[in-house]
């Protein structure tokens, strides 16, 4: 007959308290599910490939404990609630929605799910089980605007757009505040042309652009063809998403390249750990998740120097793109002189900076 | 407007235009034979990656697009076989072949994602092409010019030569024209393997002459157009150039509006235009001619002789 002493009984408290351990370890071993939705296809070297490079870097670093599977061509719709839900019931404990179109869908299936976390990105709704994150796009846009401003001869600059969205909006401001600075006269012309990935429309846009008088274009969708477009009529541009410079090695100025690695590498440990909470991440330069490519060398000196400047402005706090006063197209003083935009504003943002010409 | 600018509006318009006109070609031929194939977009793809896969691999844009017009080919026969000698349901099939050909182009481009391919040099001598006047007319891609040159080869073939007048009776009345001896698979087979040919061509112009690259879905929905555009034209090889010409315009002038800043009228509504124009196109055949207007008898239907 065991006499339960105390010593006995803390041994089999410690027995126990080993068995959930040991189930842990148990199923670890079966693998957690990652989950991504993807907008476009991993192979369009611009915004989805940047995600799916993530993703990699995920499986790399962590691939003995999770594996990841991801789906890509989502469309921006309804169509997307099942493509999510299906995910979630394969057993992804995270699951990472890669574009703003998926905002509302990914909050919907999210509470069918309350176990299952979500990560929107580019969005502003937020759950017990969803979590924000985006990308200061913007800083990089700032880059690129000296950069075009100082460069462009016409004082004309194309902005090749997708959808009027947040991330959109701030980069055209960004954009154009920057080339600004460096000309007071410089003009964006803004086209959006309602898709994300499209490359004939694209590069029907980007010769648009360039017949209205626009010498350097900027691009915010994600194929490289406007840039082969740019290539062909020996005038310049800027890479998105990625360094596109093989596909036009002479007009490629230089590009925004995304780094969502150690977001997603930090964000799937904290699943492991159980840290996880829901949380809106606004990551960039400083962060290292948004990054300047290496610099064309047609790009002078001075203004090489001055674009090392903003980022390094950027890392140290000391720069900000959105520094009063900023007018807008008609006109009207948005923000007063000594003030700074904050970023629950810049999230929400819907109104185009002066000198951007658009149809509304 | 200065005339530089007209000019390069004309040189963006060709380029939208083109790869539509090529596909809808093709598609006029084998409508004309009775065949409806929803799988142009599909098949387009086809097309585009066989004819980039060709070109990097030879590093000569012919060669790229004989293997475009073969790529587009072999797919539509996929088609052929399942509509002509199984009799399966055409639209169904058609659709079939567009999901078809979207997932294969994908998994055939895997290994061609971020390549870079040469590109045709002009037919004419430098100082036409490159004249910024002239080059209006000699600038463009060979491709453009096939494509102008196939609207009255087509429309000369389907009216005037013998193998035109049988491959309209088989499209009219395959009953008869089998009862009196016509091979009505064989002209069909033919038909859909034109068709196919032309998408693939139609298809390769993405990824050989506007942006030389591969990328996944890089048709972006423009065989739907291809489609719309046939009907639009009322089945005419005369008309479907100034469709195509007129569906150019509209997707630039979606672009030009944008880009100056005008208003009045939302961006979809431009993109809309196309399909919305070939509804009031068949609304107005159809009132002026009460049998249909000239959509082949025989369209969609599958061949059943009784003997």
């Amino acid at each position: 007959m065991a006499i339960i002493t105390r010593r006995t009984f803390m041994q089999a408290a410690g027995a126990a308290a080993t068995l959930p351990v040991l189930g842990n370890k148990a199923f670890a071993a079966e693998k957690i599910k990652i989950g991504f939705i993807f907008l476009g296809p991993v192979g369009d070297y611009g915004w989805t490939w940047a995600h799916n490079k993530g993703r990699e870097q995920v499986e790399k670093e962590l691939g003995d404990k999770v594996e990841t599977v991801y789906v890509e061509n989502v469309q921006e719709d309804a169509s997307a609630i099942p493509v999510i839900r299906d995910l979630a019931q394969q057993g992804c404990k995270l699951i990472f929605t890669t574009s703003y179109g998926y905002m509302d869908q990914t909050v919907a299936v999210a509470k069918e799910f309350p176990n299952v976390k979500f990560e929107h990105c580019t969005g502003f709704k937020r759950a017990d089980n969803v979590a924000t994150y985006n990308s200061k796009f913007h800083e990089g846009r700032a880059v690129l605007g000296t950069i075009a401003g100082k460069m462009s001869k016409t004082g004309t600059l194309g902005y090749l757009g997708s959808y009027k969205v947040p991330e959109v909006v701030l980069g055209v401001n960004s954009f154009a505040l920057a080339a600004q600075k460096q000309n007071p006269n410089a003009k964006v012309k803004l086209v959006l042309i309602d898709s994300w990935f499209d490359p004939p429309k694209e590069a029907a846009a980007t010769e648009t652009l360039i017949n209205l008088g626009c010498d350097i274009v900027t691009t915010h969708t994600d194929s490289p063809g406007p840039l082969q477009i740019l290539e062909q009529k020996k005038l310049y541009g800027f890479g998105q998403g990625a360094d596109m410079s093989r596909f036009a090695p002479s007009a490629h100025l230089t590009a925004i390249e995304d780094i969502w690695g150690p977001y997603y590498v930090e964000r799937v440990k904290m699943i492991l750990d159980g840290s996880w909470k829901s949380s809106d991440t606004w990551d960039g330069m400083k962060e290292g998740t948004v990054v300047i490519s290496p610099y064309n060398k047609v790009i002078p000196d001075d203004v090489k120097k001055m674009a090392d400047d903003i980022q390094k402005g950027y890392k140290d706090g000391s720069y900000d793109i959105f520094k009063g006063p900023i007018y807008d197209q008609a006109g009207t003083l948005k923000v007063k002189e000594g003030e700074t935009m904050k970023l629950a504003d810049l999230a929400v943002i819907d109104w185009f900076v002066k000198g951007v010409e658009s149809a509304a | 407007m200065s005339t530089e600018f007209i000019i390069a509006a004309i040189v963006t318009i060709v380029g939208l235009t083109t790869p539509i006109l090529l596909a809808a070609l093709g598609e006029l031929v084998v409508e004309k034979a009775g065949v409806l194939n929803l799988g142009v977009e599909g098949m387009m793809l086809m097309g585009a990656i066989c004819g980039f896969g060709a070109t990097v691999s030879t590093f000569n844009p012919w060669i790229g697009i004989l293997g475009a017009a073969a790529g587009g080919a072999l797919s539509s026969m996929l088609f052929a076989v399942l509509v002509l000698e199984l009799n399966s349901n055409q639209v169904a099939t058609g659709l079939a072949l567009t999901i078809f050909g979207t997932g294969l182009s994908s998994l055939m481009g895997l290994s061609y994602v971020g390549f870079i391919a040469p590109v045709f040099g002009s037919i004419f001598p430098a100082s036409l092409a490159s004249d910024p006047y002239l080059k209006v007319i000699f600038g463009y891609s060979p491709i453009v010019y096939f494509a102008l040159a196939m609207v009255p080869i087509v429309a000369w073939f389907l009216k005037s030569t013998r193998a035109g007048m049988i491959l309209r009776a088989v499209g009219e009345n395959d009953l008869s024209a089998h009862s009196i001896g016509y091979s009505v698979k064989g002209v069909r087979y033919a038909a859909i393997a034109f068709g196919g040919a032309m998408a693939g061509i139609g298809g390769a112009y993405f990824s050989m002459v506007i942006t030389p690259m591969w990328a996944e879905k890089m048709t972006a929905g423009r065989g739907w157009i291809a489609l719309a555009l046939v009907v639009f034209a009322g089945w005419r090889a005369g008309r479907l150039l100034v469709g195509a010409y007129f569906f150019g315009i509209l997707m630039a002038l979606e672009l030009y509006a944008k880009a100056a800043g005008f208003s009045f009228l939302p961006s979809q509504f431009w993109a809309a235009m196309p399909y919305l124009m070939t509804v009031v196109a068949l609304s107005v055949i159809s009132m002026r001619d009460r049998s249909g207007g000239n959509a082949p008898a025989c369209l969609g239907k599958p061949f059943l002789p009784s003997t």
